[in-house]
């Protein structure tokens, strides 16, 4: 049981008067202790829904098929008890509006205890102080910082006591949904440090949501492409951003410039059209309707997740051919 | 389609009327929330409740002789229970209850929607200059609204209508001034925060002047809850004007619900039994209030967004 | 049309906060942009840039110096801020909050030109209705008849973007001022809108000035580009020299946090930008500076400067590469390259 979560054949269906609506289909993804691994796409790719699986805090209108092990245990299936231990301490997530979730009037040191205490009433107030202090110090806040109200922290400074929080149980898994997306290059580029930092101390594993591409790619091992629904691409993050195989994530990797590319200058490169609606998918490919290598044949059958060598896969019929 | 590519795509030409498919789209909205409002059961039976009384106060003088509500014309008996001929009974006078109830239902309902128009008026003007203008005319219509807010209703109700004298006009005329200022801070709470909105910004960095920003941006923007809040006050309205009648403040020439629970009072028809007298007028009163009650949760319910599916 | 457009001369702003404090946001800024160019506002939230792009429309009133528009100083009657406004639009942050949600996309777009009476003197004799069509059309919205009766709710991300363009575009403005104009769209959509700027630059001969947080951006559309932090431009010039050799620390560790870009050494500021009702003496960028930090401006012989010696402010020179920078100055000194600081 190496793996630390693996999900397979995971889809998940929100149940409308208007019909089914597919939100993820058959997404299968790995994920190791000590790694990063990034889920990349626009907005309605799925990429969230298919997150809020792992701790089974999809809304109860939807239908999950497939498995979601977190260490061999199917999340899908496992008894509350089972499933509230592992809320507690084996997963947990940072979310992008979480800065919003702080208690105005309450100090982000008792914030950041209280789920200590929760999790595990014996510890003492003084045990839980030193180790607020340590987790403050691990996302590079001073212990002091503790006797602060959210008001009188900064976006980043809220955004680590947040990752301190989702540390507090010493989980095994961190699940985080844009969390540097409403921050500044040079916080985000703060708290990015603080999370790789943390991962490859403390030695655990980190699914990373982004539309930022280029975010992911310099953060995570590994980067997983969806598209309406589905896994597009997967691979290395090098291999990903640098030399997309899937034209979507191609695409998304071309719209951030390398500063300094001269294919770049006075070129902004970007997507035609709008991401599908999940209720009225395009048969065949997803991506053809906006495809610029699009054939024929690619309205005819969903493509396939093909392997390409290593650890790469994308589902495009016109990789390999001419 | 992208956006780069190609062009020569200046000066299309529109084959319909904008304004006109406008009109049409706000007529597919209304109809819109019409039927999430259907879907509001209470809401519905305020409506019901509410159109049978309308229905009774339009249709007065076909369902009643109006010569009913004379004294001089009286045909029946002193407080008469109700029987066949007089199916509510008779007042102290010997007229028909029921006549008396019908007519009163057009000045109740006169005067509460008249005093709410008023109230309105006045409320959604100060709440909205008051909230939208900062600086000292802000700052002295906000505390207008608070000064109103906290003088007690009936005593100065009372003063106005002994200085103003008795009569219908006025008894709209002191409902009307005097409940105001609930609105107006409803209003201006809201006119608050849409300001600040980016909205308004991009209208003033179009060279939009205050009165555009206020008339064209806040302004339809509070509509729906001046709307719902309207329904909440005519409910209030009736109410003063039966209390206010009930105290025999009311226009004395004309039979209102009010008006006959206090002539109820005045000769003792609680002590003597004749509950035909006191129980209809405080019944149309009660089902009017909480039909408008009904009406105006069930219409913030469909304008809120954030209330839907609760 | 040749020459300089619209102008700040030195400007300085001010703010009072809550608690009473004057907040200098901005302190002495210098800034052209002309006709047929992009110019790139860069820096960080707190840098003062979103200020700097209001009081060019007049939207703030500077303390100090002065905004003027085809060499004039601005009024700030209604009628001159009006015909200011006609001439020079802006595109706000945030198109989800911009767009009233009760007004339909044709009343959004015509809104402007009704404010103005553009319909009734338009040169062509055109009607509304074909004068917004036209507007959303050159801002990438076609067909426009079937957008006409939408509501913004309706839309995606880029078309209300596209909304907002083409409201600004239907006043037949000289100049653009776009606030992030891609920071809260996907991905896919921002080459979209960007490429649009850069066309409407190409085929109206509008001046661009941009806002924003991304260097990525300034690379794809700036002709020129203009760093500020907390207040002040602190280094200014052609976009590939800036971008390429930057002189001042801040403007390379901005870059050098870039994601994307692997050769550099991400040089990861501590702390954020500190509040402006109080600036450091000296440099201000002194107290993150990180050749202060590692002892390189001391080996220099500058540090005492640098926390000291306050800097000159940059002038708006649309050619010259400058740098608000003691260390960088000593460097242009004796190397090749030229700084401006006295």
């Amino acid at each position: 049981m190496s793996d630390l979560l693996r999900m397979r054949d995971v889809s998940l269906t929100y149940r409308s008067e208007g019909g089914d609506v597919p939100a993820v289909r058959n997404v299968d993804l790995d994920l190791d202790r000590g790694e990063i691994v990034g889920i990349a796409g626009e907005s309605g790719c799925g990429k969230s829904t298919l997150a809020s699986t792992i701790l089974r805090l999809q809304p109860p209108t939807a239908r999950v098929t497939g498995e979601v092990l977190f260490e061999g245990q199917d999340v899908l299936t496992m008894s509350w008890g089972h499933l509230r231990a592992l809320r507690w301490a084996g997963a947990s997530m940072v979310f992008q509006g979480a800065l919003h979730s702080l208690n105005p009037v309450q100090r982000v040191g008792d914030q950041i205890a209280e789920p200590i205490h929760l999790h595990d009433p014996e510890t003492s107030d003084k045990q839980a102080h030193l180790r607020v202090g340590e987790l403050l110090e691990q996302v590079g806040l001073p212990a002091a910082r503790a006797r602060a109200y959210p008001h009188q922290l900064s976006g980043g400074q809220k955004q680590r006591i947040m990752i301190a929080m989702a540390l507090a149980c010493r989980p095994r898994l961190i699940v985080a949904d844009e969390p540097t997306t409403a921050l500044d290059v040079m916080v985000q580029a703060q708290v990015l440090h603080v999370l790789s930092g943390l991962v490859h101390e403390l030695g655990v594993g980190m699914l990373m949501i982004s539309h930022d591409l280029s975010v992911l790619a310099d953060l995570c091992d590994r980067i997983v492409v969806m598209y309406g629904g589905r896994v597009v691409e997967q691979g290395p993050s090098k291999l990903v951003f640098g030399e997309a195989l899937h034209p979507y994530a191609e695409a998304l990797s071309a719209a951030f410039p390398r500063v300094g590319d001269p294919a770049a200058r006075y070129a902004p490169s970007g997507l035609p059209g709008d991401p599908p609606d999940p209720a009225a998918l395009p048969p065949g490919c997803s991506f053809a309707p906006r495809c610029p290598r699009v054939i024929d044949d690619c309205t005819r059958a969903v493509p396939e997740l093909r392997s390409f060598g290593g650890d790469r896969q994308a589902s495009c019929i016109r990789v390999g051919q001419p | 389609m992208s956006a780069v590519e190609g062009d020569g795509s200046t000066g299309v030409p529109a084959t319909l009327s904008a304004r006109q498919l406008a009109r049409r789209r706000r007529r597919e909205s209304f109809l819109r929330s019409w039927r999430i409002f259907r879907r509001n059961r209470s809401g519905m039976l305020g409506l019901v409740i509410l159109a049978v009384f309308a229905f009774i106060a339009l249709a007065a003088p076909l369902l009643a002789s109006s010569q009913g509500l004379e004294v001089t014309q009286a045909t029946g008996g002193v407080l008469e229970p109700p029987s066949s001929q007089y199916w509510l009974g008779t007042d102290d006078q010997g007229r028909s209850v029921l006549t008396l109830l019908i007519w009163g239902a057009r000045i109740s309902l006169f005067v509460g929607l008249a005093a709410t128009v008023i109230s309105m008026v006045i409320g959604t003007l100060i709440g909205l200059i008051s909230g939208f203008s900062g600086g000292w005319a802000g700052a002295v219509l906000f505390r207008l609204t608070e000064w109103f807010l906290v003088i007690p209703f009936l005593p100065l109700a009372i003063v106005l209508a002994t200085v103003l004298g008795r009569s219908l006009f006025n008894i709209v005329l002191v409902i009307g001034v005097t409940s105001w200022p609930g609105t107006a801070l409803l209003i201006r709470s809201q006119t608050l925060s849409i300001k600040e909105r980016a909205y308004i910004e991009r209208a003033r960095v179009l060279g939009a002047g205050r009165w555009h920003q206020m008339s064209r941006h806040v302004l339809p923007n509070v509509m729906p809850m001046v709307f719902a809040n309207t329904t909440l006050t005519v409910a209030i309205a009736i109410l003063a004007e039966t209390t206010l009648s009930f105290l025999g403040l009311g226009d004395p020439t004309r039979v209102s619900w009010g008006s006959m629970l206090d002539d109820a009072f005045q000769v003792g028809a609680i002590t003597t039994g004749a509950w035909w007298f006191i129980v209809p007028p405080g019944v149309c009163v009660v089902l009017v209030v909480l039909a408008f009650t009904l009406i105006g949760q069930a219409l913030e319910e469909v304008l809120n967004p954030r209330l839907k599916g609760r | 049309m040749t020459g300089r457009l619209l102008e700040a001369r030195n400007v300085s702003v001010e703010f009072v906060t809550r608690s009473g404090h004057v907040a200098r946001a901005l302190d002495g800024v210098n800034l052209q942009v002309g006709a047929g160019e992009v110019v790139a506002l860069v820096g960080e939230s707190g840098s003062g840039k979103t200020t700097v792009a209001r009081t060019m429309l007049g939207l703030e009133r500077p303390v100090a110096g002065e905004v003027a528009f085809d060499g004039e100083p601005l009024g700030y009657s209604g009628r001159r801020l009006r015909e200011l406004r006609r001439r020079v639009q802006m595109v706000l942050q945030d198109p989800a909050g911009a767009l009233n949600p009760r007004q339909t996309v044709y009343e959004s777009v015509a809104e402007g030109m009704r404010l103005h009476g553009l319909a009734a003197k338009d040169p062509a004799g055109r009607t509304e209705t074909e004068m917004v069509a036209a507007a959303m059309a050159s801002a990438g919205l076609r067909p426009p008849e079937r957008l006409f009766l939408r509501y913004p709710h309706e839309l995606s991300g880029g078309q209300r973007q596209r909304v907002l363009i083409a409201g600004a575009l239907a006043l037949g403005p000289e100049l653009l001022i776009a606030d992030e104009p891609v920071s809260s769209l996907d991905a896919s959509i921002r080459g979209e809108i960007l490429a649009l700027l850069l066309k409407l630059r190409d085929e109206l001969g509008l001046g661009v000035l941009v806002v924003t947080h991304d260097l990525g951006l300034a690379w794809n559309i700036a002709d020129r580009i203009a760093v500020m932090y907390l207040g002040r431009v602190v280094e200014a010039g052609p976009t590939e020299e800036v971008l390429q050799a930057p002189q001042h620390p801040y403007t390379q560790a901005l870059l050098s946090v870039v994601p994307e870009i692997e050769e550099l050494r991400p040089v990861v500021l501590t702390g954020e930008i500190p509040d402006p009702t109080r600036i450091p003496g000296g440099c201000r960028f002194h107290p993150r500076c990180p050749a202060v930090a590692d002892g390189s401006a001391a080996a220099d012989g500058v540090e005492r400067s640098c926390r000291t010696q306050p800097l000159e402010v940059l002038p708006a020179d649309p050619q010259g590469h400058h740098t608000a920078c003691h260390l960088a100055a000593l460097r242009s000194s004796t190397g090749p390259r030229t700084g401006s600081i006295v």
